[in-house]
This record gives C-alpha cells, sequence and structure tokens, in this order.
C-alpha cells in the first residue's frame, strides 16, 4: 500500500530589531530577568502600544525575498487567551489581514525542483518565558513579552520529511541574508510548528492532522516527522485514525508525546485591535525595500556559475550562507582563480568548520590570508600538500602563511643543484630499485620519488624531483 | 439572535468566569437582548461601505526602532505576589 505524506509548516522568527515591537524596551536574548520590560509589554492597564516602524519593514523584507504579494493596507488583531506568558490575555497578531501573502520557495528535490507555496507571513508580539522550577511553581521572565515576530506559514506543499528539511534550511539562509533574523533555533529565533498527515493512495482515506510544536533543532523535526509519518501510516492500516492533537517531540523518548487536544480557530474569538490603527503600505514603500534588498542566495549562485565558470554545485555550497560566499569573493578578488579558491574552501575549510561547528566568520585567519597562501602554491613557493598543512595550522593557530612557512621551515626545494644532490644519494642508497626500474618495473619511479620527499619532508618541488630522477635514470 | 445555554457555559469557560448554575438561564435572556438590540443595525444598508474598525482617522502611527529605558526590575516586579530571583512566581 502506498502512503503520501502531507506537511505543512508553521515558522515563527524573531526579528532582530533593537526594541520591541510595541515599546522602546530591549529586544535581546540572554538579559536577565524581567530587565527589559515597561508597562506595556507586561500589560498594565492604561498602557498603550505603539507599532515598531522597523517591524513592518522586515516583514516586508521577508516577505519581497519569499516572493509574496505585500498588502497595501494590513492590520493587527486581538487573539485572545488566557495563559500566564501572556501578560494582556491576549496577544496582537494579525488575523484576517496579513501584511504578506501568497509566496513560495524554490527547492531542489530529488524529483527535480520543486516550488513550496507560502500562505502568508504576519506580524506578532512574543509572549514571555515560563520555567517550571519543579516544585509546583512557574517562573516568569517577560523580557521576551514583546518580541517581534513574523510568523510564516506555508501551504502543505511538503511530501516528506526531507522536503520540509529542505524547506526550513533555504527558508533560514534567505533570512540570514536579508538580514532580520538570526535564525538560532537554539535561542529560539527560529520555531517551527509542523502540520502533518498522511493519505491512503488507494482508498483516498485521510489522518487527522496532528500538529508537532517544541522542536529545537531541524534534526529534531526531522526525526518528529518521521516518526509521525510512521505514527500515521501504522494507524490506518489498522482501520484507525489520528486525533487532531497537539503533540510535542520528545528528545530522551525519541518520540512525539501528546501535548494538549487543540482549541478549534473559533475559541480565540479574533477582532481588529482597537489600541492600534491601519497599516498603509504604498508603492513607494514597498520599492524603498526592494531597492535595499541584498543579492538572495539563488541570484548569488547563478552569478557564481556565470561570472566564475564554477559548477553548480560549487556555487550552491558557496552560496550557502552570505558570509561564506563573501569570503569567496573577497578572495578571489586578489587570486583571480575561481576554482582554485571554491576546491580549497570546500575541500579542506568547510570540513573543519563544520567539523568543527563554527562560523565562517570566526576563523582566525582573513581571506587575505588565504589568497596568499594560494599565491604561494601558484608560485611554486610551497607544494599543494605543505599548502594544505600550512593551511590548518592557519586554520588552528591563525599565523600568516608566510610565518608559518618561515617559522617550520617549509619553503619549497627548488634549488637543481641541492635537488641533485639528494636523489644522487637515493639512487645510490636503492640500487636495486633502481635496477628494477631499468628492467622494465615502471613503478618503481614512485617509490624513488616517494623517498625524496621523504627526507625532504615534503618540500621538494614535485615536477623538478621527477624531471631529475627521470633524467638521471636514463643516464 | 438566540444565544444558548451550552454557548453561555462557553463563552463563561472562555473568559474564565464562573457562573452559577442558576444565573444559565438568566444570563443566556440578557445576552440574547443585547444580540437581538445589536441587530437592528444589520436594518442599514452598508452595501458599498467599507467596515470601520477603528474611529481615529488615522493610518501608520509608528516609533522608530529606538531603546527607552525599561523599567528597574524591582519596580516591574512590584505588583508580584511573590517572586523569587528576579522572576514572577506562579502557583499551581
Amino acid at each position: 500500500m502506498a502512503y503520501k505524506t502531507i506537511i505543512g509548516l508553521e515558522i515563527h522568527v524573531e526579528l532582530l530589531t533593537k526594541t520591541k515591537i510595541f515599546c522602546g524596551c530591549l529586544a535581546e536574548f540572554g538579559r536577565e530577568a524581567n530587565t527589559n520590560c515597561c508597562p506595556v509589554c507586561l500589560g498594565l492597564p492604561g498602557a498603550l502600544p505603539v507599532l515598531n516602524k522597523k517591524v513592518v519593514e522586515y516583514c516586508i523584507r521577508a516577505g519581497l525575498a519569499l516572493n509574496c504579494k505585500i498588502s497595501n493596507r494590513s492590520r493587527m488583531d486581538r487573539k485572545n487567551y488566557f495563559y500566564p506568558d501572556l501578560v494582556k490575555g491576549y496577544q496582537i497578531t494579525q488575523y484576517s489581514n496579513p501584511l504578506c501573502k501568497d509566496g513560495y520557495i524554490k527547492i531542489n528535490t530529488k524529483h527535480g525542483e520543486k516550488k513550496i507555496r507560502i500562505k502568508r507571513i504576519h506580524i506578532e508580539e512574543d509572549t514571555g518565558k515560563s520555567i517550571y522550577d519543579g516544585n509546583g511553581n512557574v517562573l516568569l521572565d517577560y523580557n521576551r513579552s514583546g518580541v517581534p515576530l513574523i510568523e510564516i506559514v506555508t501551504y502543505p506543499d511538503m511530501n516528506s520529511p526531507e522536503e520540509a528539511r529542505m524547506f526550513l534550511e533555504k527558508l533560514k539562509v534567505i533570512l540570514k541574508y536579508i538580514e532580520i533574523s538570526d535564525c538560532k533555533m537554539e535561542e529560539g529565533s527560529l520555531r517551527c510548528d509542523i502540520n502533518i498527515n498522511v493519505i491512503d493512495e488507494k482508498t483516498k482515506l485521510k489522518s487527522t492532522i496532528t500538529e508537532i510544536k517544541n522542536l529545537n533543532s531541524f534534526k529534531a523535526a526531522v526525526k518528529a516527522m518521521e516518526f509521525e509519518e510512521k505514527r500515521h501510516i501504522e494507524l490506518l492500516k489498522h482501520r484507525e485514525n489520528t486525533l487532531k492533537e497537539t503533540r510535542k517531540w520528545d528528545e530522551n523518548k525519541n518520540e512525539t508525546v501528546v501535548m494538549r487536544g487543540k482549541e478549534t480557530v473559533e475559541d480565540y474569538r479574533y477582532f481588529p485591535e482597537p489600541d492600534l490603527v491601519e497599516i498603509e503600505v504604498d508603492e513607494n514603500w514597498i520599492r524603498d525595500i526592494k531597492e535595499n534588498l541584498p543579492e538572495l542566495p539563488d541570484n548569488r549562485k547563478e552569478r557564481f556559475m556565470r561570472e566564475y565558470n564554477l559548477p553548480e554545485y560549487d556555487a550552491a555550497v558557496l552560496t550557502s550562507s552570505k558570509e561564506l560566499a563573501n569570503f569567496f569573493e573577497k578572495t578571489v578578488k586578489i587570486n583571480k582563480n575561481p576554482k582554485q579558491v571554491s576546491n580549497w574552501i570546500m575541500g579542506n575549510i568547510l570540513r573543519w568548520i563544520n567539523a568543527s561547528d563554527m562560523d565562517i566568520n570566526e576563523m582566525k585567519f582573513t581571506h587575505k590570508d588565504f589568497a596568499n597562501l594560494l599565491e604561494l602554491i601558484n608560485n611554486g613557493k610551497i607544494s599543494n600538500n605543505i599548502g594544505k598543512k600550512v593551511l590548518k595550522i592557519m586554520f588552528e593557530e591563525g599565523k600568516n602563511p608566510e610565518a608559518i612557512i618561515e617559522e617550520r621551515g617549509l619553503l619549497q626545494i627548488s634549488d637543481v643543484s641541492e635537488l641533485e644532490c639528494i636523489i644522487d644519494r637515493i639512487i645510490e642508497e636503492n640500487k636495486q630499485s633502481v635496477e628494477e626500474y631499468k628492467n622494465g618495473k615502471e613503478k618503481v619511479l614512485g617509490f624513488l620519488i616517494g623517498q625524496v620527499m621523504k627526507i625532504t619532508k615534503g618540500k621538494a618541488n614535485p615536477q623538478l624531483v621527477n624531471r631529475i630522477i627521470l633524467e638521471k635514470l636514463k643516464q | 439572535m438566540k444565544i444558548s445555554q451550552k454557548e453561555i457555559k462557553h463563552i463563561a469557560k472562555l473568559a474564565k468566569l464562573e457562573i452559577d448554575e442558576n444565573d444559565v438561564e438568566k444570563f443566556t435572556n440578557q445576552l440574547t437582548a443585547i444580540l437581538e438590540l445589536v441587530e437592528k443595525l444589520n436594518e442599514v444598508d452598508t452595501e458599498g461601505i467599507e467596515p470601520t474598525y477603528n474611529i481615529y482617522h488615522s493610518k501608520n502611527f509608528f516609533r522608530e526602532d529606538i531603546i527607552k529605558p525599561s523599567l528597574e526590575r524591582e519596580k516591574a516586579l512590584s505588583n508580584a505576589e511573590e517572586t523569587t530571583e528576579g522572576h514572577f512566581v506562579l502557583k499551581i
């Protein structure tokens, strides 16, 4: 029996504004509890919200980057519910008139390019943070109360956990490119809720959609989706069904567990927010924001292929983060060999960075040092292999390549007489091998070159060694 | 528009109001009367008129993204029944 999985996502993204959405309190993660609070974000009686213009701009920026239509008229609404982390008894959000609608992201699946449609993007305020102290008390910190969020809602266009992962990765790259969020899942600045169900392709029977929350990494999201996918299919197979409920991912049990039954939409009693006025976005404002958008990852990838003649794979990897793409371009400005730069970045630097879980801009050396190193290789001052060793030292210790080469005596030996001297010695010491070579066993050549490299600790110029040995063996 | 007793109980629950079972009928009648009164507005022809969400004929009232001082923590917590380590404490 074949089942098709249907996944839709709701992603909350904290914006990188300095202040909160409705008041001038600092909107920064990690401050001491309840030190970034005022009457507005504490929901004290009589306090009135005033909308932060930058929040509107950032949302429109996201909308444009995600191919949305921008609403010319928009407004805020009240969503009513009681929860200790929600100070006013309602959240100010957008319901019927979101700022952005009908966009999409393209992902590259194994079946080719696929458009994942975005239903809407709206702005809203974050809630405070509840900490359960284990003695039946809830400790409340309202620093996060009123931090601006955008909520991005997709259509259920993803048909596997893998597609959802690709969508999330791509979304994160774009949001980071346009600098509206740092998208740190572990700090909660990017949070993802998943709606998932499956359909039996033969009988067209569908399981009921369940929602999964509490996912703090893409990895957890994928695991949770895979778990739910199986659970839904198993239930359908046994002629049972899932319940309309919210579940959360339990990292320790490696499974989803029930959080609560789902409240129906009507329970929130949305109505237009009376404390705020209408938002009107005219074409000039949109054009202004559009003109200030940076080059987006897909465009940059295509430009890299065109301008630097890179294969699509290289271009995709190099543009997967703005910082990485900048590092590449700055290096190429000095070293005019893009494919070499790309190979060295992908084959070495990226591997080390990923292994130590760091960012490219946290590296201890600059693009200048890196370009310098490549020049030293291209000028024959050091060999490729020594170059790799030097780069590793640069990565670990952060010195410039010349200093490392000087300090460790790694300069390539290109002095013919010096090399001849060494090679004479090798030939003298390996008479039997030389004899074998002369009898047609050509593999021995590699062994002899290896001996030269061993003695010179890899510093001998390989082309020269090759040439000289061949000359000597012919004698 | 008639509202049911079930709806009254539901609304009370959403508003976290405890209502006496004996009062349910009274409230049902009262709320129904209010809704019927408001329903009179439906008699006005509003064809082609946009809904009024706000009586202030103003739009795009924004603040710039500039930091203003927050309350001192002690002051922020001054309405709390109980606090611990700078947090509001809620007993459940």
